[in-house]
């Protein structure tokens, strides 16, 4: 069921956008890997054993990512996760990728919580910092052709509601992905926008480690 | 004066199936850009020194960059490309002024040898604009296997008074090559040229 044709990493080093120079360059990065889309060509209904093949695949590439970033788990503050379908394909091939997207990152990054409770969609509750990767990652999909764009959000991985962290990357693979193909993107970040300053919610004022403030 | 950057993009490519038939080993590309100030923006500046300084620079710092992502030995790398993409306040002479006189011979330190010309192109752009950087095999132009492009593009960039200087390294031809020509096995690697 899991064939991936083609790795893609890009990694983005920020010194600054016209504003101060930062100390330490934000570092931004995003992993895309081409997978044969097994459902291409059909409707097919039951499709959620790739949900479960999926996961080894988003652990392997949370890894990759991460490694290609060269910096420790402990710096990265925000993430994001996408999937861009192929034009045989449907945009439901790409919801595929919420659970073992999401999971891989939380887990790489620290999550604790529960994974069979996380695949069902449940929340918990917790109180205190229980872990890191507290928030939901969020994503975004579409159905595209070879080399499409896709801007994949960015928050903070352990509160949604910090304004400073609210971002997006523009991926996209040259020549994929064709008719049969799907890509399924991970992303990750060192921090806030190079020059954030519009107010709202800081990282360091979190208090309620529920995922969201 | 060094190059002002204000940001630096890797990628990698690796392709493990082609066609449906396994890539054995994955055929592997590294590209890096750095998105730079124009000095000489907005006016006809006679003498190019400086882009040419700035070319030096980038050359020795972006082949590292592609060796580095792609976690090869330099005496690994098999085939090299340039380009540049200059802003709308620039003029297309200052992608060849940092392309041309000096950018490789750090970038061939880089790679290690590099006999063959380093390919090359270059164009005026907005933000987002795409540059195809064409390649051949570092030691020898006419290894018809190597013959291949990676498509560089930033999508913030460039803007009117910057340019972008791209560099691919990768440490392999096309994923299935057979369209014949002059292989790798049969390099002498001395004019650059076979």
């Amino acid at each position: 069921m899991i064939q991936i044709r083609r790795v893609f990493t890009h990694l983005e080093e920020i010194r600054h956008e016209f504003g101060p120079v930062a100390d330490v360059p934000l570092l931004r990065g995003a992993i895309g890997a081409v997978l044969t889309n097994p459902f291409a060509g059909r409707y097919e209904p039951d499709i959620l054993p790739m949900m479960d093949a999926l996961q080894d695949v988003g652990l392997d590439m949370a890894q990759r990512l991460l490694k290609a970033m060269s910096v420790p788990a402990e710096r990265i503050e925000t993430y994001g996760k996408g999937a861009i379908v192929g034009a045989a394909g449907e945009l439901e091939h790409g919801a595929l990728w919420h659970v073992p997207g999401g999971y891989a990152m939380r887990e790489l990054l620290g999550w604790k919580g529960d994974r069979n409770a996380y695949a069902k969609g449940q929340a918990e509750e917790k109180t205190g910092q229980p872990a890191n990767a507290l928030s939901i990652v969020p994503s975004t999909k579409k159905v595209g052709g070879p080399g499409a764009a896709l801007d994949v959000p960015l928050t903070h991985i352990n509160a949604s509601y910090v304004r400073s962290h609210f971002d997006a990357i523009e991926v996209r693979v040259p020549g994929a992905p064709s008719a049969d193909e799907i890509v399924f993107i991970l992303a990750m970040t060192t921090g806030p926008r190079i020059h954030a300053r519009v107010g709202g919610l800081k990282a360091a004022d979190i208090s309620q480690w529920n995922g969201l403030r | 004066m060094p190059a002002k950057i204000r940001k630096i993009i890797v990628q990698t490519d690796e392709v493990r199936v082609e066609m449906g038939r396994d890539v054995q080993p994955p055929v592997r590309k590294a590209l890096a850009m750095a998105v730079i100030e124009n000095p000489c923006a907005g006016r006809y500046v006679e003498n190019l020194d400086e882009l040419i300084a700035i070319g030096e620079e980038l050359g020795g710092l972006l082949g590292a960059r592609c060796v580095q992502a792609l976690g090869i030995e330099p005496g690994q790398a098999q085939s090299y490309g340039k380009a540049a993409i200059v802003g709308e306040a620039g003029e297309l002479e200052h992608a060849a002024a940092i392309l041309h006189p000096k950018l490789g011979a750090p970038l061939r330190v880089a790679v290690e040898k590099g006999a063959a010309l380093v390919p090359s192109s270059k164009k005026m752009g907005g933000l987002g604009t795409a540059i195809d950087v064409p390649l051949g095999h570092k030691d020898a132009a006419y290894v018809r296997s190597h013959f291949d492009a990676m498509e560089a593009r930033v999508a913030d960039a460039p803007r009117a008074n910057e340019i972008v200087v791209a560099v691919v390294v990768t440490d392999s031809g096309r994923p299935l090559p057979r369209v014949g020509g002059l292989t790798v096995s049969e390099i002498k690697g001395v004019d650059g040229l076979r």
